[in-house]
């Protein structure tokens, strides 16, 4: 790889712009698509650029029909966005980032959302409904209730419906759920938008501490991205 | 020869790798990148993933869960010095042809390539 061509690629990452590497395995010639911008030594056809636009579109490198180019897919890492600075966030926040996901922390009580309950964490002490508008909610984000206070967790939820996130989850009981659906009914939810609400949020495995709950948080936002639902098509191909 | 550990950053994101590899080309070192671009069966890495070697064997990222990057970083050292590109497979099914093979029972392909 020319040394220029991995400038402009780390360049196009550090302003979250999304890019591809395409390579020639039989001579290493390449080429490197940024934005809308293609740059270096490998002559693509305009239906080999198309085939890298698709592969683009769904974040799935690899090989090009016929085997003879390769294309890395360099998308910006997926988002996290947890409403509420509580026990649980404290775990499941690095346990996300280890997963690859930038991660977000809206809460608007600042004796919770502290540097030093978070360190090094992006904070926000705002609503979560005005923080959520800030972030701008996209295919590639989840967002995560934590609060267990209905005037904080609904506002982020109904946000999170009016989306196209990928994932959904709201902590707390059954009966908390069944109180959440009135509420939310009430507010013209449908049933079959609240039930793209992963709730009680995680995956059945009997977790009990708040690092046992986040596993099964960050295992349910797995199975939701990589299986395909509640939103197939469009993530599953990632 | 055996393949340095990685450092301090034990679980580095594809950024980190590749401006790793772009810092020791500044420092003036000779620096190969190894890249994961096909898989069949249960391979440890997925496709994309990548290696940073540098000329002293030196390594950032990963391309398997160990098993083969002794091998990789071998041909990475070839690729800095020839300035040639490879293309690498490896596998259960054809165990003499590589000392490194994948435990897992998977095949990978790596291409490795110089930092120019």
């Amino acid at each position: 790889m020319q040394r220029a061509l991995l400038q402009s690629l780390l360049e196009a990452k550090a302003a979250k712009t999304p890019a591809a590497v395409v390579t020639e395995l039989a001579s290493g010639a390449q080429t490197l698509l940024t934005g809308e911008d293609w740059q270096g030594d490998l002559e693509l056809t305009a239906a080999q650029r198309q085939a890298v636009l698709d592969a683009l579109a769904v974040d799935r490198s690899g090989l090009l029909p016929g085997d003879s180019l390769f294309v890395q897919v360099h998308l910006p890492p997926l988002r996290l966005i947890v409403v509420g600075a509580v026990h649980i966030s404290q775990a499941l926040v690095p346990m996300a980032q280890l997963c690859g996901y930038d991660t977000v922390v809206v809460d608007p009580r600042r004796a919770w959302a502290t540097e030093e309950r978070f360190p090094g964490v992006t904070l926000l002490r705002d609503w979560p409904d005005d923080a959520l508008e800030t972030l701008g909610l996209d295919l590639r984000t989840a967002v995560v209730t934590l609060t267990h206070d209905p005037k904080l967790d609904d506002p982020a939820l109904l946000a999170a419906l009016a989306s196209d996130v990928f994932y959904i989850g709201a902590l707390g009981s059954k009966r908390t759920h069944a109180k959440r659906w009135e509420r939310l009914s009430a507010e013209g939810i449908s049933a079959e938008a609240f039930a793209r609400i992963h709730g009680p949020a995680g995956l059945a495995i009997g977790a009990k501490s708040p690092a046992e709950i986040a596993v099964s948080v960050v295992a349910q936002m797995t199975e939701a991205l990589r299986n395909g639902s509640p939103l197939p098509a469009a993530i599953k191909a990632a | 020869m055996t393949a340095a550990p990685p450092e301090t950053n034990i679980y580095p994101s594809s950024e980190d790798v590749l401006a790793q590899a772009l810092a020791w080309r500044d420092e003036g070192r000779k620096v190969a990148l190894a890249t994961v671009v096909q898989t069949w069966g249960s391979s440890p890495r997925p496709v994309g993933s990548q290696l940073a070697v540098d000329q002293d064997g030196k390594m950032l990222g990963s391309v398997s869960g160990g098993c083969i990057e002794g091998a990789v970083v071998h041909e990475a050292l070839e690729a800095m010095d020839s300035g040639k590109t490879t293309l690498l497979e490896f596998g259960v099914s054809d165990e003499n042809a590589w000392e490194a093979g994948l435990a897992c029972g998977g095949t990978v392909k790596v291409f490795v390539e110089k930092l120019d």
